[in-house]
């Protein structure tokens, strides 16, 4: 990766609106401070005197906390406010409060929302930067940047690789951004689900799409398979999770078809015997701890361009 | 000293078009003590006050069948007073008001109520539409006569579709026996629920919930069906979709009294529109496909939509400026309908001028049954006035209507209207 692109934008709200050189601007960033997270003392003070704010209206330990750390080994300082209930029934708007977190003098704003574009809405409303760290069912930005950056780190290479995302493609932000992510580095995505879970019009986004397990295993270089949200609006249509697991699940059966050195991801939390057995999770194909490791030098690298970036001249 | 409402206007040398009376070319028009006098070439008589029309367009003034006054219980969205004030701003000096106010018009006392606000605070007529079941929940009918008799011109649960058949069916025979109007708004809410824009790739790529075209067209099926079968006539709500175009064509071919409106977004904009997250491109039915807009065009050139109404439907800033998801539904169109329809209609030659006037005038007061929306000498003279050519940026701060949800501030629109006479009366613009 060359580092000629000079990072521009306020916020990062989606792959969608980044293009192929600032992905891989944040991967190419993300491999220095990786280094970072492997010393002694795993703290730089490229963020000091800065603030981050990581407002979470859905429940959230993993993403949350890989922000936190995130933040503090870049030596900012770090504010978490959950709200659980959303900005209505609160009686506070979520401009409203970004606006009183703003006036806090902060830099930066981590949002987790349940509504998809909430961090777009923020972001127009706030001059403070904004990160989006999941929204609805529309992106999960810097989830598929560590995917990228763990399967790159894994395979070499993303340009030309055949990555197999499966699951609930319809209400996964973590399907959305992979999709956007890989298809404008150049691999080649697949999307596996039942076809109730499959989205109008996803093909549009440039990927096969199929409801054939076999079909999406079969020349993959790497899978990423979704966590199954059986208790979410929209499932009720699919009979019962062992009827998923029996069609859809990963196991190691089904692996041995595959490709000897296949990559299998997961964002989690996983359901071991939902969406994969856990001889898989824990079998040595598996990448999903790294996964998590590498969030943070990921998020390192998205908090540092946000911060300093030089916007483009309006 | 001679009052106002009693002076003489000559509006001169203007291109005059009433549909109506199959009026379409120079002509000068004399009102007297409210109403027209005449109209004829050089009217050279003795006046009080010449307006000068050459090189505009008068028409009869614009008659919209769905607008939301919000009066009573939301008046800080709009009131009577503002929202026929913004009317005036668009041309219109007939507006028909929709039932879902807070508390509904669904009883004789609640129409003199609303009425009685009429007289004191309209700019424009307004026109009273009751609710057709009480309190909009599809359970019981209201009293559709004695409404009548206390001011109601029409019936409809705009927000919702009369779910139960049975009950539909029952208001469409009173309807057929005693002359009464019925508009539904089509919507099987099993379908559309948590939908918020069109079902398709944008709502995929977006991450929003969908709301297919399914969930109106069945409903415009179901509702051909029984006016068919009850011999009624029915009025279809803010058509948005091709399929609902193409039963409605079917029907009026096999000879339904079904008619129907379009809103000037359903075909001035596309789902495209939502892209940012913008509140002001959410609105029920949903902003559809390019496809859809194409048929809503086609439904418009060939008859098949009789009106242009706008749904203006205000909500504030406050109630706007959240997220996608839980904004409410709905844009204000009163002072956008003109323009966007010469651009989008006139423009691209979907419609004439006569014949978008004719759906903004003529066509809108014969489904509601009331005599407004022509030049006829001796009627009230409401009169729009419009500069055909004039270009404008629509600007936040130039909005009459109290609230201010409309995706088209700041762009630059085309064809004013620069006089309102409201009963003879000169409208201050």
């Amino acid at each position: 990766m060359d580092k000629k692109t000079a990072w521009t934008k306020k916020d990062l709200l989606g792959l969608e609106y980044l293009s192929r050189e600032e992905i891989e601007l944040i991967l190419y960033t993300a491999a220095s401070f990786k280094e970072v997270t492997t010393r002694q003392i795993k703290k730089v003070p490229t963020l000091r005197g800065k603030t981050v704010v990581n407002l979470f209206y859905e429940p959230s330990t993993r993403t949350r906390t890989s922000f936190e750390l995130a933040a503090k080994r870049l030596s900012a300082d770090v504010i978490n406010i959950e709200i659980e209930t959303s900005s209505v029934k609160k009686g506070e708007t979520l401009i409203d409060t970004g606006r009183n977190i703003e006036a806090l003098k902060i830099d930066i704003i981590v949002v987790r929302h349940n509504c998809s574009g909430a961090p777009n809405i923020l972001s127009r409303a706030v001059k403070a930067r904004v990160i989006n760290a999941g929204d609805g069912w529309h992106e999960h930005p810097t989830q598929a940047l560590l995917d990228m950056f763990t399967l790159k780190s894994k395979l070499g290479r993303i340009e030309g690789l055949n990555v197999s995302i499966i699951g609930d493609i319809a209400h996964s932000r973590v399907a959305r951004s992979n999709i956007w992510g890989l298809t404008k580095l150049g691999a080649k995505v697949t999307v596996c689900a039942p076809p109730v879970l499959i989205p109008v019009g996803i093909e549009n986004m440039g990927v096969r799409v199929t409801s054939d397990i076999d079909e999406a295993l079969g020349d993959a270089d790497a899978i990423n398979v979704l966590r199954m949200q059986f208790e979410r609006d929209g499932l009720t249509a699919f009979p019962s999770k062992l009827e998923y697991f029996k069609q859809y699940g990963i196991t190691n059966d089904r692996l041995k078809k595959c490709k000897k050195d296949i990559v299998v991801m997961h964002p989690g939390p996983i359901n071991r015997g939902i969406e994969m057995s856990s001889e898989v999770a824990d079998g040595k194909n598996s990448v999903i701890l790294e996964q998590v490791t590498n969030g943070i030098a990921v998020r390192m690298a998205a908090l540092y361009l946000v911060a300093y970036a030089k916007e483009a001249a309006k | 000293m001679v009052s106002r409402w009693h002076m003489k206007y000559l509006i001169k040398g203007g291109h005059v078009i009433d549909p109506a009376n199959k009026i379409d070319g120079i002509f000068d028009i004399l009102i007297c003590d409210g109403k027209i006098e005449k109209i004829g070439k050089d009217l050279g008589i003795k006046r009080d006050e010449v307006i000068d029309a050459k090189g505009k367009i008068v028409a009869p003034g614009f008659v919209d069948m769905h607008v939301h006054l919000r009066e009573p219980g939301r008046e800080d969205e709009e009131t009577v007073y503002s929202g026929t004030r913004a009317a005036i701003k668009g041309g219109f000096t007939t507006v028909a008001c929709m039932p879902n106010t807070e508390p509904p018009t669904d009883n004789p006392a609640a129409a003199n109520t609303l009425r009685a606000i009429i007289k004191k605070d309209a700019a424009c007529n307004v026109v009273i539409v009751g609710t057709i079941t009480e309190l909009r929940q599809g359970l019981k009918l209201t009293e559709f006569l004695r409404m009548k008799e206390a001011g109601v011109t029409a019936f409809s649960d705009d927000g919702s579709s009369v779910d139960d058949w049975a009950l539909l069916a029952g208001a469409l025979s009173e309807a057929a026996a005693q002359g009464l109007v019925m508009i539904e708004h089509c919507e099987d809410k099993k379908l559309s629920a948590g939908g918020v824009m069109n079902a398709g790739f944008m709502a995929t790529k977006m991450g929003l919930k969908g709301i297919s075209g399914a969930s109106e067209y069945e409903r415009v099926q179901r509702n051909i069906d029984l006016a068919r079968k009850k011999l009624s006539g029915i009025h279809i709500a803010h058509v948005s979709c091709k399929e609902s175009v193409d039963l409605i064509r079917k029907a009026k071919r096999d000879g339904v009294k079904v008619t129907a409106e379009t809103a000037p977004h359903y075909f001035a904009l596309t789902e495209d529109c939502c892209a940012a997250y913008d509140t002001n491109t959410k609105m029920n039915p949903p902003l559809r496909s390019k496809e859809d807009v194409e048929a809503v065009k086609k439904g418009l050139a060939d008859g098949t939509i009789d009106t242009i109404a706008t749904d203006h439907a205000p909500h504030t800033d406050a109630e706007k400026d959240v997220e996608f998801d839980s904004a409410p539904f709905g844009i204000i169109g009163l002072e956008t309908a003109l323009s966007l329809a010469v651009t989008e209609l006139v423009d691209k030659k979907v419609l004439s001028w006569s014949e978008l006037i004719m759906k903004m005038s003529a066509n809108p007061a014969r489904i509601l049954r009331i005599e407004k929306g022509a030049l006829s000498a001796g009627s009230s003279a409401d009169i729009v006035i419009i500069d055909p050519d004039k270009e404008y940026i629509y600007k936040k701060d130039s909005i009459g209507s109290k609230s201010k949800n409309s995706p088209f501030i700041d762009w630059k629109l085309k064809a004013k209207v620069t006089h309102v006479f409201m009963g003879g009366k000169p409208c201050l613009l």
